[in-house]
Protein backbone atom coordinates (compact mmCIF):
# COMPACT_ATOMS: atom_id res chain seq x y z
CA UNK A 1 0.00 0.00 0.00
CA UNK A 2 2.98 2.55 0.80
CA UNK A 3 3.97 2.36 -2.94
CA UNK A 4 0.38 3.57 -4.03
CA UNK A 5 0.65 5.94 -1.40
CA UNK A 6 3.49 7.21 -2.33
CA UNK A 7 2.92 7.14 -5.80
CA UNK A 8 -0.08 9.33 -5.70
CA UNK A 9 2.42 11.62 -3.31
CA UNK A 10 4.77 12.11 -6.02
CA UNK A 11 2.30 12.23 -8.81
CA UNK A 12 0.64 15.44 -7.02
CA UNK A 13 4.50 17.23 -6.35
CA UNK A 14 5.24 16.34 -10.42
CA UNK A 15 1.97 18.04 -11.49
CA UNK A 16 1.60 20.77 -9.25
CA UNK A 17 5.76 21.31 -9.93
CA UNK A 18 4.57 21.92 -13.84
CA UNK A 19 7.37 19.94 -15.10
CA UNK A 20 8.50 20.74 -18.52
CA UNK A 21 9.06 17.31 -19.45
CA UNK A 22 5.63 16.24 -18.45
CA UNK A 23 3.41 18.41 -20.94
CA UNK A 24 6.05 17.94 -23.23
CA UNK A 25 4.77 14.75 -23.63
CA UNK A 26 1.40 15.39 -22.90
CA UNK A 27 0.91 17.50 -25.85
CA UNK A 28 2.54 15.01 -27.68
CA UNK A 29 0.56 12.23 -27.00
CA UNK A 30 -2.57 14.98 -27.80
CA UNK A 31 -0.83 15.82 -31.41
CA UNK A 32 -0.43 12.04 -32.28
CA UNK A 33 -3.30 10.18 -31.80
CA UNK A 34 -4.97 13.55 -32.26
CA UNK A 35 -4.17 13.50 -35.72
CA UNK A 36 -4.50 9.50 -35.55
CA UNK A 37 -7.93 10.37 -34.76
CA UNK A 38 -8.59 12.94 -37.41
CA UNK A 39 -7.14 10.48 -40.06
CA UNK A 40 -8.85 7.81 -39.17
CA UNK A 41 -12.12 9.33 -39.35
CA UNK A 42 -11.52 10.44 -42.46
CA UNK A 43 -10.34 7.40 -44.12
CA UNK A 44 -13.15 5.47 -41.48
CA UNK A 45 -16.07 7.17 -42.46
CA UNK A 46 -15.46 6.12 -46.37
CA UNK A 47 -14.99 2.93 -45.92
CA UNK A 48 -17.94 2.78 -43.76
CA UNK A 49 -20.63 4.63 -45.85
CA UNK A 50 -19.22 2.68 -48.95
CA UNK A 51 -19.56 -0.73 -46.94
CA UNK A 52 -22.90 0.30 -45.65
CA UNK A 53 -24.87 1.79 -48.32
CA UNK A 54 -22.84 0.21 -51.44
CA UNK A 55 -23.83 -3.70 -52.44
CA UNK A 56 -21.48 -5.18 -54.37
CA UNK A 57 -19.76 -8.51 -54.20
CA UNK A 58 -17.83 -9.93 -51.32
CA UNK A 59 -18.99 -6.74 -49.24
CA UNK A 60 -19.18 -9.51 -46.24
CA UNK A 61 -15.74 -10.24 -46.27
CA UNK A 62 -14.92 -6.96 -46.04
CA UNK A 63 -17.15 -6.34 -43.01
CA UNK A 64 -15.72 -9.20 -41.86
CA UNK A 65 -11.92 -7.80 -41.89
CA UNK A 66 -12.82 -4.41 -40.27
CA UNK A 67 -14.83 -6.27 -37.65
CA UNK A 68 -11.37 -8.17 -37.24
CA UNK A 69 -9.46 -5.10 -37.16
CA UNK A 70 -11.55 -3.62 -34.48
CA UNK A 71 -9.71 -6.26 -32.29
CA UNK A 72 -6.45 -6.75 -34.24
CA UNK A 73 -3.34 -6.57 -31.42
CA UNK A 74 -1.98 -3.15 -31.53
CA UNK A 75 1.44 -5.03 -30.93
CA UNK A 76 1.18 -6.45 -34.66
CA UNK A 77 -0.22 -3.30 -36.41
CA UNK A 78 3.49 -1.83 -34.68
CA UNK A 79 5.55 -4.45 -36.15
CA UNK A 80 3.66 -4.44 -40.04
CA UNK A 81 4.46 -0.54 -39.84
CA UNK A 82 7.74 -0.59 -38.67
CA UNK A 83 8.79 -3.18 -40.79
CA UNK A 84 6.97 -1.14 -43.62
CA UNK A 85 8.81 2.24 -42.33
CA UNK A 86 12.62 0.46 -41.91
CA UNK A 87 15.29 2.50 -43.68
CA UNK A 88 15.94 -1.00 -45.46
CA UNK A 89 11.60 -1.68 -45.75
CA UNK A 90 9.41 -0.54 -48.77
CA UNK A 91 8.73 2.86 -47.40
CA UNK A 92 12.19 3.23 -45.86
CA UNK A 93 13.03 6.12 -48.33
CA UNK A 94 9.97 8.41 -46.30
CA UNK A 95 12.91 8.42 -43.43
CA UNK A 96 9.64 8.25 -41.02
CA UNK A 97 11.05 5.39 -38.92
CA UNK A 98 11.49 6.85 -35.19
CA UNK A 99 9.40 9.49 -35.76
CA UNK A 100 6.10 11.31 -34.75
CA UNK A 101 4.52 10.62 -38.12
CA UNK A 102 5.45 6.31 -37.97
CA UNK A 103 3.34 6.80 -34.49
CA UNK A 104 0.20 8.54 -36.10
CA UNK A 105 0.75 6.22 -39.01
CA UNK A 106 0.51 2.90 -36.74
CA UNK A 107 -2.47 4.70 -34.49
CA UNK A 108 -4.01 5.26 -37.39
CA UNK A 109 -3.98 1.95 -38.69
CA UNK A 110 -5.45 0.83 -35.41
CA UNK A 111 -8.42 3.43 -35.50
CA UNK A 112 -9.54 3.13 -38.64
CA UNK A 113 -11.65 -0.35 -37.94
CA UNK A 114 -12.72 1.18 -35.26
CA UNK A 115 -14.43 4.24 -36.79
CA UNK A 116 -15.59 2.11 -39.88
CA UNK A 117 -17.48 -0.63 -37.70
CA UNK A 118 -18.99 2.35 -35.72
CA UNK A 119 -19.99 4.07 -39.03
CA UNK A 120 -21.41 0.88 -40.63
CA UNK A 121 -23.12 0.31 -37.92
CA UNK A 122 -24.78 3.72 -37.25
CA UNK A 123 -25.47 4.39 -40.77
CA UNK A 124 -26.79 0.82 -41.33
CA UNK A 125 -29.67 1.68 -38.21
CA UNK A 126 -30.74 4.98 -40.45
CA UNK A 127 -34.26 3.85 -42.54
CA UNK A 128 -32.97 2.55 -45.69
CA UNK A 129 -35.55 4.78 -47.73
CA UNK A 130 -34.10 7.94 -46.13
CA UNK A 131 -31.25 7.94 -48.81
CA UNK A 132 -34.20 7.68 -51.49
CA UNK A 133 -35.64 10.57 -49.85
CA UNK A 134 -32.88 12.87 -49.85
CA UNK A 135 -32.58 12.28 -53.28
CA UNK A 136 -36.08 12.80 -53.82
CA UNK A 137 -36.06 16.25 -52.30
CA UNK A 138 -32.62 17.60 -54.96
CA UNK A 139 -29.54 16.59 -52.45
CA UNK A 140 -26.56 15.88 -54.87
CA UNK A 141 -24.68 12.70 -53.04
CA UNK A 142 -22.03 14.64 -51.45
CA UNK A 143 -25.25 16.56 -49.75
CA UNK A 144 -26.69 13.36 -49.21
CA UNK A 145 -23.93 11.78 -47.73
CA UNK A 146 -23.39 15.12 -45.14
CA UNK A 147 -27.22 14.27 -44.34
CA UNK A 148 -26.91 10.99 -43.01
CA UNK A 149 -24.04 11.64 -41.17
CA UNK A 150 -25.59 13.96 -39.16
CA UNK A 151 -28.19 11.99 -38.45
CA UNK A 152 -26.19 9.37 -37.54
CA UNK A 153 -24.41 11.58 -34.97
CA UNK A 154 -24.50 10.31 -31.47
CA UNK A 155 -23.36 7.08 -32.84
CA UNK A 156 -20.57 8.57 -34.97
CA UNK A 157 -19.27 10.64 -31.86
CA UNK A 158 -19.05 7.59 -30.01
CA UNK A 159 -16.85 6.29 -33.08
CA UNK A 160 -14.53 9.49 -32.64
CA UNK A 161 -13.86 8.99 -29.09
CA UNK A 162 -13.36 5.04 -29.57
CA UNK A 163 -10.88 6.00 -32.15
CA UNK A 164 -9.18 8.64 -30.20
CA UNK A 165 -9.19 6.24 -27.07
CA UNK A 166 -7.81 3.47 -28.95
CA UNK A 167 -5.06 5.26 -30.30
CA UNK A 168 -3.83 7.69 -27.27
CA UNK A 169 -3.90 4.34 -25.21
CA UNK A 170 -1.71 2.34 -26.98
CA UNK A 171 1.66 1.36 -26.29
CA UNK A 172 3.36 -1.48 -28.50
CA UNK A 173 2.95 0.19 -31.88
CA UNK A 174 4.24 3.14 -30.41
CA UNK A 175 7.50 2.07 -28.99
CA UNK A 176 8.09 -0.16 -32.20
CA UNK A 177 7.34 2.76 -34.80
CA UNK A 178 8.39 5.85 -32.27
CA UNK A 179 10.90 4.14 -30.29
CA UNK A 180 10.05 6.58 -27.35
CA UNK A 181 12.53 9.59 -27.84
CA UNK A 182 13.07 11.31 -25.00
CA UNK A 183 12.14 14.76 -26.69
CA UNK A 184 11.09 13.52 -30.13
CA UNK A 185 9.03 10.39 -29.74
CA UNK A 186 8.19 9.85 -26.49
CA UNK A 187 4.33 10.05 -25.27
CA UNK A 188 2.24 9.54 -22.20
CA UNK A 189 2.23 5.97 -22.80
CA UNK A 190 5.73 4.60 -23.64
CA UNK A 191 7.20 7.23 -20.83
CA UNK A 192 4.75 5.53 -18.54
CA UNK A 193 5.91 2.01 -19.15
CA UNK A 194 9.58 3.19 -19.08
CA UNK A 195 9.19 4.53 -15.65
CA UNK A 196 7.72 1.34 -14.69
CA UNK A 197 11.04 -0.14 -15.76
CA UNK A 198 13.56 1.96 -13.99
CA UNK A 199 10.89 1.62 -10.88
CA UNK A 200 9.60 5.67 -10.93
CA UNK A 201 6.47 4.37 -10.03
CA UNK A 202 5.35 7.78 -7.97
CA UNK A 203 6.38 9.25 -12.07
CA UNK A 204 4.79 6.39 -14.26
CA UNK A 205 1.53 7.38 -11.37
CA UNK A 206 1.06 10.56 -12.52
CA UNK A 207 1.92 10.01 -15.76
CA UNK A 208 -1.06 8.12 -15.83
CA UNK A 209 -3.36 9.95 -13.80
CA UNK A 210 -2.74 12.73 -16.81
CA UNK A 211 -3.37 10.40 -19.48
CA UNK A 212 -6.99 9.94 -17.95
CA UNK A 213 -7.42 13.37 -17.47
CA UNK A 214 -7.08 14.25 -21.34
CA UNK A 215 -9.09 11.10 -22.32
CA UNK A 216 -11.68 12.66 -19.47
CA UNK A 217 -11.20 15.91 -21.32
CA UNK A 218 -11.33 14.99 -25.03
CA UNK A 219 -14.50 12.76 -23.94
CA UNK A 220 -16.52 16.05 -22.53
CA UNK A 221 -15.64 17.86 -24.95
CA UNK A 222 -16.95 15.37 -28.08
CA UNK A 223 -19.87 14.61 -25.60
CA UNK A 224 -20.98 18.46 -25.23
CA UNK A 225 -20.88 18.91 -28.93
CA UNK A 226 -22.54 15.17 -29.29
CA UNK A 227 -25.25 16.37 -27.11
CA UNK A 228 -25.75 20.31 -28.15
CA UNK A 229 -28.20 21.83 -30.42
CA UNK A 230 -31.07 19.01 -30.33
CA UNK A 231 -34.14 20.21 -30.86
CA UNK A 232 -36.91 19.39 -27.84
CA UNK B 1 -51.46 18.05 -73.97
CA UNK B 2 -47.71 17.20 -73.76
CA UNK B 3 -46.16 14.75 -72.46
CA UNK B 4 -44.17 15.88 -68.90
CA UNK B 5 -42.47 12.61 -68.04
CA UNK B 6 -42.41 9.59 -69.66
CA UNK B 7 -41.10 5.59 -69.69
CA UNK B 8 -40.02 4.33 -72.84
CA UNK B 9 -39.01 0.19 -73.01
CA UNK B 10 -38.36 0.31 -69.31
CA UNK B 11 -37.48 -2.89 -67.87
CA UNK B 12 -36.11 -3.19 -63.81
CA UNK B 13 -34.40 -5.95 -62.49
CA UNK B 14 -33.69 -6.95 -58.93
CA UNK B 15 -31.35 -9.86 -59.12
CA UNK B 16 -31.97 -11.63 -62.43
CA UNK B 17 -35.76 -11.25 -61.97
CA UNK B 18 -37.99 -8.46 -63.56
CA UNK B 19 -39.81 -6.37 -61.65
CA UNK B 20 -41.27 -4.03 -64.08
CA UNK B 21 -41.98 -3.86 -67.53
CA UNK B 22 -42.91 -0.75 -68.77
CA UNK B 23 -43.02 -0.20 -72.84
CA UNK B 24 -44.45 3.17 -72.80
CA UNK B 25 -45.93 5.39 -70.40
CA UNK B 26 -46.68 9.70 -70.18
CA UNK B 27 -47.24 11.85 -67.29
CA UNK B 28 -49.12 14.26 -68.64
CA UNK B 29 -48.57 18.26 -67.65
CA UNK B 30 -51.13 19.05 -65.20
CA UNK B 31 -52.23 16.07 -64.49
CA UNK B 32 -52.50 13.72 -61.30
CA UNK B 33 -51.85 10.19 -62.41
CA UNK B 34 -53.01 7.72 -60.31
CA UNK B 35 -50.83 4.23 -60.23
CA UNK B 36 -52.79 1.61 -58.99
CA UNK B 37 -52.26 -1.94 -57.88
CA UNK B 38 -51.44 -4.60 -55.40
CA UNK B 39 -48.16 -5.09 -52.87
CA UNK B 40 -45.78 -6.14 -54.95
CA UNK B 41 -46.91 -4.66 -58.27
CA UNK B 42 -44.06 -2.85 -59.03
CA UNK B 43 -45.81 0.72 -58.31
CA UNK B 44 -43.20 1.94 -56.19
CA UNK B 45 -40.62 0.56 -58.61
CA UNK B 46 -42.14 2.61 -61.29
CA UNK B 47 -42.03 5.80 -59.50
CA UNK B 48 -38.37 5.96 -58.20
CA UNK B 49 -37.54 5.29 -62.11
CA UNK B 50 -40.23 8.04 -62.98
CA UNK B 51 -38.20 10.69 -60.31
CA UNK B 52 -34.58 9.32 -61.69
CA UNK B 53 -34.33 7.42 -58.23
CA UNK B 54 -33.36 4.40 -59.29
CA UNK B 55 -31.77 3.60 -63.33
CA UNK B 56 -33.58 0.66 -64.94
CA UNK B 57 -31.71 -2.12 -66.99
CA UNK B 58 -33.19 -0.74 -69.76
CA UNK B 59 -35.16 1.65 -71.62
CA UNK B 60 -35.30 5.36 -70.75
CA UNK B 61 -36.61 7.80 -68.88
CA UNK B 62 -37.54 11.69 -70.80
CA UNK B 63 -38.18 14.37 -69.07
CA UNK B 64 -40.07 17.16 -71.10
CA UNK B 65 -39.72 14.91 -74.04
CA UNK B 66 -36.38 15.08 -73.73
CA UNK B 67 -33.58 12.12 -72.41
CA UNK B 68 -32.99 12.50 -68.36
CA UNK B 69 -29.50 10.16 -68.78
CA UNK B 70 -26.46 12.22 -67.61
CA UNK B 71 -28.44 15.09 -65.78
CA UNK B 72 -30.58 13.21 -63.07
CA UNK B 73 -29.27 15.73 -60.56
CA UNK B 74 -30.66 18.83 -62.10
CA UNK B 75 -33.80 17.24 -63.21
CA UNK B 76 -34.60 15.65 -59.62
CA UNK B 77 -34.35 19.19 -58.56
CA UNK B 78 -37.39 20.27 -60.60
CA UNK B 79 -39.21 17.18 -58.67
CA UNK B 80 -39.98 16.07 -55.12
CA UNK B 81 -40.97 13.01 -53.81
CA UNK B 82 -43.13 11.90 -50.58
CA UNK B 83 -43.19 8.71 -49.26
CA UNK B 84 -45.41 6.19 -47.40
CA UNK B 85 -42.98 6.80 -44.01
CA UNK B 86 -42.20 10.71 -43.57
CA UNK B 87 -38.55 9.90 -42.96
CA UNK B 88 -38.09 13.33 -41.13
CA UNK B 89 -34.37 14.82 -40.17
CA UNK B 90 -34.07 14.77 -36.79
CA UNK B 91 -34.37 18.55 -36.45
CA UNK B 92 -37.12 21.08 -36.09
CA UNK B 93 -40.40 21.06 -38.60
CA UNK B 94 -39.28 24.51 -39.69
CA UNK B 95 -35.85 22.98 -40.98
CA UNK B 96 -37.12 19.97 -42.10
CA UNK B 97 -39.94 21.97 -44.71
CA UNK B 98 -36.95 23.86 -45.45
CA UNK B 99 -34.43 21.17 -46.29
CA UNK B 100 -35.14 20.48 -49.62
CA UNK B 101 -34.69 24.75 -50.79
CA UNK B 102 -31.36 24.82 -48.76
CA UNK B 103 -30.18 21.87 -50.78
CA UNK B 104 -31.42 23.82 -53.80
CA UNK B 105 -28.58 26.96 -52.00
CA UNK B 106 -31.95 29.16 -51.47
CA UNK B 107 -30.63 32.05 -49.43
CA UNK B 108 -32.13 31.94 -46.03
CA UNK B 109 -34.62 35.04 -46.08
CA UNK B 110 -36.89 33.73 -49.11
CA UNK B 111 -36.40 30.31 -47.65
CA UNK B 112 -37.77 31.57 -44.34
CA UNK B 113 -40.69 33.24 -46.22
CA UNK B 114 -41.45 30.33 -48.30
CA UNK B 115 -40.84 27.66 -45.57
CA UNK B 116 -43.61 30.11 -43.51
CA UNK B 117 -46.42 29.80 -45.90
CA UNK B 118 -46.46 26.36 -46.55
CA UNK B 119 -46.52 25.58 -43.31
CA UNK B 120 -49.75 27.74 -43.01
CA UNK B 121 -51.18 25.89 -46.04
CA UNK B 122 -50.96 22.42 -43.90
CA UNK B 123 -52.48 23.96 -40.76
CA UNK B 124 -48.23 23.45 -39.06
CA UNK B 125 -47.25 26.69 -38.72
CA UNK B 126 -47.69 26.00 -34.87
CA UNK B 127 -45.25 23.17 -34.96
CA UNK B 128 -42.36 24.96 -36.88
CA UNK B 129 -40.04 24.98 -33.96
CA UNK B 130 -41.31 21.49 -32.27
CA UNK B 131 -38.49 18.44 -32.77
CA UNK B 132 -39.82 15.99 -35.77
CA UNK B 133 -39.25 13.37 -33.21
CA UNK B 134 -42.76 14.31 -31.27
CA UNK B 135 -44.95 14.48 -34.46
CA UNK B 136 -47.79 12.30 -34.75
CA UNK B 137 -48.63 10.61 -37.99
CA UNK B 138 -50.60 12.78 -39.13
CA UNK B 139 -48.82 15.74 -38.12
CA UNK B 140 -45.44 14.47 -39.84
CA UNK B 141 -47.36 13.21 -43.08
CA UNK B 142 -48.07 16.97 -43.19
CA UNK B 143 -44.70 17.74 -42.74
CA UNK B 144 -43.55 15.65 -45.35
CA UNK B 145 -46.18 17.27 -47.62
CA UNK B 146 -45.60 20.50 -46.77
CA UNK B 147 -41.49 19.70 -47.89
CA UNK B 148 -42.83 18.63 -51.12
CA UNK B 149 -44.71 21.34 -51.69
CA UNK B 150 -42.13 24.44 -50.53
CA UNK B 151 -40.43 23.21 -53.61
CA UNK B 152 -42.88 24.12 -56.00
CA UNK B 153 -41.96 21.43 -58.03
CA UNK B 154 -42.20 20.74 -61.73
CA UNK B 155 -43.70 17.05 -60.69
CA UNK B 156 -44.53 15.48 -57.39
CA UNK B 157 -44.47 11.81 -57.16
CA UNK B 158 -46.18 10.20 -53.83
CA UNK B 159 -45.74 6.89 -52.95
CA UNK B 160 -48.53 5.96 -50.42
CA UNK B 161 -48.41 9.00 -48.23
CA UNK B 162 -51.20 8.16 -46.64
CA UNK B 163 -51.32 4.22 -45.88
CA UNK B 164 -50.12 4.32 -42.48
CA UNK B 165 -52.53 6.56 -41.46
CA UNK B 166 -55.89 5.96 -39.34
CA UNK B 167 -58.92 6.50 -41.45
CA UNK B 168 -60.18 10.03 -40.16
CA UNK B 169 -56.48 11.42 -40.26
CA UNK B 170 -56.35 9.94 -43.77
CA UNK B 171 -59.51 11.31 -44.88
CA UNK B 172 -58.87 14.92 -44.14
CA UNK B 173 -55.06 14.44 -45.37
CA UNK B 174 -56.84 13.13 -48.86
CA UNK B 175 -59.41 15.95 -48.75
CA UNK B 176 -55.74 18.77 -48.60
CA UNK B 177 -54.03 17.18 -50.78
CA UNK B 178 -56.65 17.15 -53.62
CA UNK B 179 -57.51 20.90 -52.79
CA UNK B 180 -53.45 21.96 -52.91
CA UNK B 181 -53.48 19.55 -55.96
CA UNK B 182 -55.86 21.64 -58.02
CA UNK B 183 -54.39 24.89 -56.66
CA UNK B 184 -50.75 24.45 -57.43
CA UNK B 185 -52.31 22.37 -60.79
CA UNK B 186 -49.18 20.23 -60.58
CA UNK B 187 -48.32 17.40 -62.27
CA UNK B 188 -48.47 14.37 -59.76
CA UNK B 189 -48.08 10.89 -59.80
CA UNK B 190 -49.54 9.03 -57.00
CA UNK B 191 -49.06 5.53 -55.90
CA UNK B 192 -51.95 3.80 -54.17
CA UNK B 193 -53.23 0.43 -53.47
CA UNK B 194 -56.85 2.31 -52.51
CA UNK B 195 -58.83 2.66 -55.58
CA UNK B 196 -60.97 5.07 -53.83
CA UNK B 197 -58.39 7.70 -52.67
CA UNK B 198 -57.42 6.91 -56.70
CA UNK B 199 -60.64 8.44 -58.12
CA UNK B 200 -60.75 11.13 -55.53
CA UNK B 201 -57.23 12.46 -56.84
CA UNK B 202 -56.57 11.34 -59.84
CA UNK B 203 -57.55 12.25 -63.69
CA UNK B 204 -55.87 9.06 -65.05
CA UNK B 205 -55.10 6.17 -63.90
CA UNK B 206 -52.37 3.84 -64.43
CA UNK B 207 -53.17 0.39 -63.29
CA UNK B 208 -50.02 -2.21 -62.36
CA UNK B 209 -50.06 -5.95 -61.92
CA UNK B 210 -46.94 -8.39 -61.71
CA UNK B 211 -44.79 -5.79 -62.98
CA UNK B 212 -46.74 -5.30 -65.73
CA UNK B 213 -48.45 -1.91 -67.31
CA UNK B 214 -51.82 -3.28 -67.28
CA UNK B 215 -54.04 -0.11 -68.46
CA UNK B 216 -53.88 3.41 -68.42
CA UNK B 217 -56.38 5.83 -69.22
CA UNK B 218 -58.79 8.33 -67.92
CA UNK B 219 -60.28 7.19 -64.10
CA UNK B 220 -63.38 7.20 -65.20
CA UNK B 221 -62.88 4.93 -68.66
CA UNK B 222 -60.72 1.97 -66.44
CA UNK B 223 -62.80 1.96 -63.73
CA UNK B 224 -65.81 0.97 -66.42
CA UNK B 225 -64.08 -0.78 -69.06
CA UNK B 226 -61.31 -2.55 -67.90
CA UNK B 227 -58.78 -4.26 -70.00
CA UNK B 228 -58.63 -7.65 -68.18
CA UNK B 229 -59.75 -9.53 -65.41
CA UNK B 230 -56.92 -8.38 -62.92
CA UNK B 231 -57.79 -4.72 -63.67
CA UNK B 232 -61.36 -5.24 -63.35
CA UNK B 233 -61.06 -6.86 -59.92
CA UNK B 234 -58.63 -4.07 -58.75
CA UNK B 235 -60.82 -1.13 -59.66
CA UNK B 236 -63.84 -2.29 -57.94
CA UNK B 237 -65.68 -4.90 -60.59
CA UNK B 238 -66.94 -7.46 -58.31
CA UNK B 239 -69.09 -9.44 -60.85
CA UNK B 240 -66.60 -11.14 -63.45
CA UNK B 241 -68.32 -14.20 -64.94
CA UNK B 242 -67.33 -16.46 -67.63
CA UNK B 243 -69.73 -16.33 -70.81
CA UNK B 244 -70.64 -17.12 -74.56
CA UNK B 245 -71.45 -14.76 -76.95
CA UNK B 246 -75.04 -16.32 -78.63
CA UNK B 247 -75.46 -13.69 -80.59
CA UNK B 248 -74.24 -10.02 -81.41
CA UNK B 249 -75.96 -7.49 -83.79
CA UNK B 250 -76.08 -4.03 -84.20
CA UNK B 251 -74.00 -3.49 -81.46
CA UNK B 252 -76.05 -5.30 -78.93
CA UNK B 253 -74.86 -8.78 -77.32
CA UNK B 254 -76.49 -11.37 -76.24
CA UNK B 255 -74.78 -13.73 -73.87
CA UNK B 256 -75.12 -17.26 -71.82
CA UNK B 257 -73.71 -16.45 -68.02
CA UNK B 258 -74.32 -19.29 -66.35
CA UNK B 259 -78.04 -20.45 -66.45
CA UNK B 260 -79.00 -16.67 -67.39
CA UNK B 261 -79.13 -14.50 -70.30
CA UNK B 262 -77.35 -11.02 -70.19
CA UNK B 263 -77.79 -8.34 -73.09
CA UNK B 264 -74.89 -5.81 -73.44
CA UNK B 265 -74.07 -3.16 -75.78
CA UNK B 266 -70.54 -3.76 -77.58
CA UNK B 267 -69.96 -2.97 -81.13
CA UNK B 268 -67.80 -5.17 -83.00
CA UNK B 269 -67.44 -7.48 -80.04
CA UNK B 270 -64.62 -9.87 -81.47
CA UNK B 271 -64.63 -12.95 -79.58
CA UNK B 272 -67.09 -15.90 -78.55
CA UNK B 273 -66.31 -16.48 -75.02
CA UNK B 274 -66.21 -13.46 -72.91
CA UNK B 275 -66.05 -11.76 -69.59
CA UNK B 276 -69.18 -10.16 -68.25
CA UNK B 277 -67.68 -7.44 -65.94
CA UNK B 278 -70.96 -5.57 -63.47
CA UNK B 279 -69.87 -2.68 -60.92
CA UNK B 280 -71.50 -3.88 -57.65
CA UNK B 281 -73.31 0.13 -57.80
CA UNK B 282 -74.76 -0.84 -61.50
CA UNK B 283 -77.23 -3.32 -59.98
CA UNK B 284 -80.42 -2.29 -58.70
CA UNK B 285 -82.46 -5.02 -56.43
CA UNK B 286 -86.03 -5.21 -56.84
CA UNK B 287 -88.62 -8.13 -54.74
CA UNK B 288 -89.26 -11.09 -56.97
CA UNK B 289 -92.65 -11.40 -57.83
CA UNK B 290 -92.83 -7.74 -58.90
CA UNK B 291 -92.94 -6.40 -62.65
CA UNK B 292 -89.59 -4.23 -62.93
CA UNK B 293 -89.69 -1.06 -63.89
CA UNK B 294 -87.93 0.91 -65.59
CA UNK B 295 -85.32 1.07 -68.99
CA UNK B 296 -82.91 -1.60 -68.26
CA UNK B 297 -82.49 -4.57 -70.17
CA UNK B 298 -81.60 -6.76 -68.25
CA UNK B 299 -83.67 -8.66 -65.37
CA UNK B 300 -82.36 -11.88 -64.05
CA UNK B 301 -84.52 -13.55 -61.59
CA UNK B 302 -82.33 -14.87 -58.38
CA UNK B 303 -81.95 -15.59 -54.79
CA UNK B 304 -80.01 -13.77 -52.03
CA UNK B 305 -77.26 -15.83 -51.07
CA UNK B 306 -75.14 -13.54 -48.52
CA UNK B 307 -75.58 -10.01 -46.89
CA UNK B 308 -72.21 -8.05 -46.12
CA UNK B 309 -72.12 -4.75 -44.75
CA UNK B 310 -69.18 -2.32 -46.10
CA UNK B 311 -68.93 0.99 -44.88
CA UNK B 312 -72.59 2.68 -45.81
CA UNK B 313 -73.27 0.05 -48.18
CA UNK B 314 -74.18 -3.12 -48.21
CA UNK B 315 -73.31 -6.00 -51.01
CA UNK B 316 -75.69 -8.64 -51.53
CA UNK B 317 -74.54 -11.72 -53.56
CA UNK B 318 -77.30 -13.03 -56.07
CA UNK B 319 -77.31 -16.26 -56.96
CA UNK B 320 -78.85 -15.58 -60.60
CA UNK B 321 -77.58 -18.22 -62.77
CA UNK B 322 -74.27 -17.17 -61.85
CA UNK B 323 -73.33 -15.01 -58.84
CA UNK B 324 -73.71 -10.99 -59.07
CA UNK B 325 -73.00 -9.14 -56.33
CA UNK B 326 -75.62 -5.87 -55.76
CA UNK B 327 -74.45 -2.90 -53.60
CA UNK B 328 -76.96 -0.83 -52.05
CA UNK B 329 -77.90 1.37 -48.77
CA UNK B 330 -78.73 -0.11 -45.95
CA UNK B 331 -81.85 1.14 -46.29
CA UNK B 332 -82.79 -0.05 -49.31
CA UNK B 333 -81.84 -3.32 -47.27
CA UNK B 334 -84.75 -2.36 -44.78
CA UNK B 335 -87.43 -1.29 -47.53
CA UNK B 336 -86.74 -4.44 -49.31
CA UNK B 337 -86.94 -6.79 -46.42
CA UNK B 338 -84.05 -8.59 -48.19
CA UNK B 339 -82.76 -11.86 -46.34
CA UNK B 340 -80.52 -14.73 -47.28
CA UNK B 341 -82.94 -16.54 -49.29
CA UNK B 342 -84.80 -14.54 -49.84
CA UNK B 343 -85.78 -13.81 -54.23
CA UNK B 344 -85.12 -11.13 -55.86
CA UNK B 345 -85.18 -9.58 -59.35
CA UNK B 346 -81.40 -8.04 -60.30
CA UNK B 347 -81.86 -5.35 -62.65
CA UNK B 348 -79.06 -3.39 -64.87
CA UNK B 349 -78.25 -1.53 -68.36
CA UNK B 350 -77.59 -2.96 -70.93
CA UNK B 351 -74.75 -0.37 -71.27
CA UNK B 352 -73.50 -1.32 -67.88
CA UNK B 353 -72.22 -4.11 -68.82
CA UNK B 354 -68.68 -4.65 -69.53
CA UNK B 355 -67.22 -7.65 -72.02
CA UNK B 356 -63.25 -8.46 -71.95
CA UNK B 357 -62.38 -11.11 -74.91
CA UNK B 358 -61.99 -13.95 -73.16
CA UNK B 359 -58.02 -14.79 -73.21
CA UNK B 360 -57.05 -10.61 -72.76
CA UNK B 361 -55.28 -11.96 -69.47
CA UNK B 362 -52.80 -14.04 -71.67
CA UNK B 363 -52.27 -12.31 -74.63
Amino acid sequence: MDLIFDGIGGAVKILISGDQDVWEITFRSLAVSGSATALALVIGIAIGATLAFRRFAGRNIFVTLVNTGMGFPPVVVGLIVAILLWRSGPLGQLNLIYTPGAMVIAQTVIAVPLVTGFTIAALGALPPQLRTQLYGLGASRLQMLWLVLQEARLPLFAAIMAGFGAAVSEVGASIMVGGNLSGETRVLTTAIVQEVSRGNYDIALALSFILLVLILLVTAVLTTVQQRERPT
Amino acid sequence: MSAKLSLRGVVVLRGRAEVLRVPHLDVIEGEVLAVLGPNGAGKSTMLQVLGLLERPATGEVLFGGELALGRELELRRRMAAVFQDPLLLDRSVAANVGLGLSLRGMPRRERTERVDRWLARFDIDGLAHRSCRHLSGGEAQRVSLARAFVLEPEILLLDEPFSALDQPTRDSLVGELASVLAETAVTAVFVTHDRDEAARLAHRVAVLAGGDLRQVGPTAEVYSTPADETVARYVGVETVAPARVLTSNDGLVILGVGEAQVEAVANGFPADEALVCLRPEDVVLYPGGVDVPGSARNHLRGVVRRITPSGAEVRVAVDCGFPLIASITRRSLEELGLAVGSAVVASFKATAVHLIARGAEHR
